[in-house]
């Protein structure tokens, strides 16, 4: 059962061949064989999962069961859940238990899904392969000792080792679609301001957004069905009518224009990537797209963009962590400034303290114009080039990561080389659009390949059209890690 | 422009981070290359470019000023390090 789709498990459901208590229990069995060694979940609690499942098929016998009901995901431990305990991947927050629920979650409990538990992620969102998380290493279920891609790495590996037929993330600069694209799963970020942030701990503001993690284009498009739409409760979130995104699924993509970015295959791309990659291309122009070449001549400087702005967002918002109201607070300390720093260094990994500090320094004093302004004025740069190139072609294609999933402590003594591993995915944030991953093959090691389609504002529905055409075509959607099967 | 252990030093003060020497020394490093990387950005001539804060342009919405949240003091507090009577407790600012 663990294999199945979101839509079989649904149908499944709704014929009453099973009941979401079994379907839950199923999940939570796989759960407790395969987690120690995967390391995907930071919290499960059975017993308040298997109350909703119970819930949601009582909801079912009365008649009220929507789409989803009864169906179980998983939620990255940076959504706040209404008593479970969520901590952003930190020793900040190890024992916080949220006292609301984040909008999203809120969305997934009204839908009448199963919370099977919290996902492992990269501490406060800030990594590229989950290994900042104060709670340890996700494996990638490909290969043990590679990592899932971050910060959305327990989600990704939760989805490709089947723990959960779908996960919620968060991408700021990558961290649905990198993770996505190393664990051979598919992963959406909407366009920004689509799904609330209501209780999505911050990072930052104006890159984060919320978006479904599956196994296929269409289970996405159920997800978003679930996630999109208004919320007061966050000022960015766009006034928009519901809209089904699924409607355009059976539409042919002929006559497709695909944008092919120069930029996205030039030197750092790995061969073996390049040649997946390209195949796909080849694949979408047997369906009858037409491949148009463009450029985005300012994307190299997205990385550096990225770095200014991001850490300048998150050394405001992470302000908010000093020991007074929730979170850690230090044992010992002198006065109330010393409490403060020591909260801090106690608190907060290595990673997240360069970061706020990265931050403070851009924003102070005497920096502000050389780093902050011109950053901001580059993001507008690089946004004019996604502009322009959105009218010649339809949605941009390229690889989603630069190389397949990377060993376990392989970046992780050098910054600069872990943050260029998002280098094709950032400026999609610093423009708003929206992006995806799905998986287009396999490196001689057999670690999986993403494939990255980037669409504009609004396109969701269109994208997820474009990604189940290829996957009514091939099948790499449906491949899965050695030993996890059904 | 090279970051010196004083810049760490007093950024991690301004950013209320406790960092000790070791610390600092190593920070130091890391920051220097991510520095270098960020330096990226001074080749490219941005005169007359808007700055972009904001990935869309939109106004902040107003709404009726009136009470919507009901009283979660307790519930909130609950999950506090240290409260009195319904205040947060912090160490003496005042001598």
């Amino acid at each position: 059962m663990s294999n199945a789709t979101l839509k079989e498990l649904a149908d499944l459901l709704a014929s009453g061949a099973c009941s979401s208590v079994e379907l839950t229990q199923d999940f939570l069995n796989k759960i407790s064989r395969l987690n120690g060694d995967l390391g995907c979940f930071v919290t499960v609690n059975a017993e308040r999962s298997l109350a909703q499942a119970g819930a949601a098929d009582a909801q079912r016998a009365a008649g009220r069961a929507g789409p989803l009901t009864g169906i179980p995901l998983a939620h990255k431990d940076i959504f706040c859940a209404r008593d479970w305990v969520t901590t952003c991947g930190s020793r900040m927050l190890e024992n916080f238990v949220a006292p609301y629920d984040a909008h999203v979650v809120e969305r997934c409990n009204d839908a009448g899904m199963v919370t099977l538990g919290k996902t492992n992620m990269d501490e406060f969102a800030m990594g590229s392969s989950n290994e900042t998380s104060y709670f340890g290493p996700v494996r990638n279920p490909w290969k043990r000792n590679a990592v899932p891609g971050g910060s959305s790495g327990g989600s990704a590996a939760a989805v490709a080792a089947r723990l959960a037929p779908a996960a919620t993330g968060t991408d700021t600069g990558g961290s649905i679609r990198q993770p996505a694209a190393l664990t051979g799963i598919c992963g959406l970020k909407p366009t920004y301001g689509l799904v609330s942030r209501y209780g999505m701990i911050a990072f930052a503001s104006s890159l984060d957004q919320a978006g479904p993690m599956a196994r296929s284009a269409e289970d996405l498009g159920l997800m978003l069905n679930v996630m999109a739409g208004h919320d007061a409760r966050d000022s960015t979130s766009l006034e928009l009518p519901a809209q089904d995104y699924l409607r355009d699924l059976a539409r042919p993509v002929t006559g497709l224009r695909i944008g092919l970015p120069k930029e996205f295959f030039a030197s750092g791309l790995a061969p073996e990537v390049q040649r997946a990659v390209e195949s796909a291309i080849a694949e979408y122009e047997k369906l009858g797209a037409k491949v148009v070449d463009i450029s985005l001549p300012n994307m190299a400087l997205s990385v550096p963009v990225y770095y200014v702005l991001a850490p300048a967002e998150a050394s405001s918002n992470l302000s908010r962590f000093d020991g007074v109201r929730y979170g850690h607070r230090a044992a010992g300390y002198s006065d109330l400034s010393d409490m403060y720093k020591r909260t801090r260094a106690e608190g907060f990994g290595a990673e997240v303290k360069r970061r706020i500090l990265i931050g403070t320094y851009v924003l102070s004093h005497g920096y502000y114009d050389a780093y902050y302004i011109r950053a901001q004025k580059l993001r507008r740069l690089i946004a004019g080039d996604f502009a322009a190139a959105f009218r010649q072609c339809d949605v941009i294609m390229g690889p989603t990561s630069p190389t397949t999933a990377f060993g376990l402590g392989e970046k992780s003594a050098d910054p600069v080389q872990m943050y260029l591993s998002d280098i094709y995915t950032i400026a999609v944030n610093l423009a708003g659009l929206p992006g995806m991953s799905i998986p287009c093959g396999f490196d001689s090691g057999g670690l999986p390949v993403g494939l990255q389609i980037i669409g504009n504002y609004f396109a969701e529905a269109q994208m997820l059209n474009v990604a189940h055409q290829y996957q009514l075509a091939t099948d790499w959607h449906q491949c899965a890690p050695q030993g996890i099967g059904a | 422009m090279a970051l010196t252990l004083d810049d760490v030093r007093r950024v991690a003060h301004l950013a209320n981070i406790a960092i000790d020497d070791v610390e600092a020394e190593a920070t130091l490093v890391q920051l220097t290359r991510v520095f270098g990387l960020i330096e990226q950005m001074q080749a490219v001539d941005v005169a007359g470019i808007e700055p972009m804060a904001h990935a869309q342009d939109m106004v902040l919405r107003l709404r009726p000023d009136a009470v919507t949240e009901e009283d979660q003091r307790d519930l909130f507090q609950g999950i506090a390090p240290e409260v009195e009577a319904g205040l947060y407790l912090v160490p003496k600012v005042i001598e």
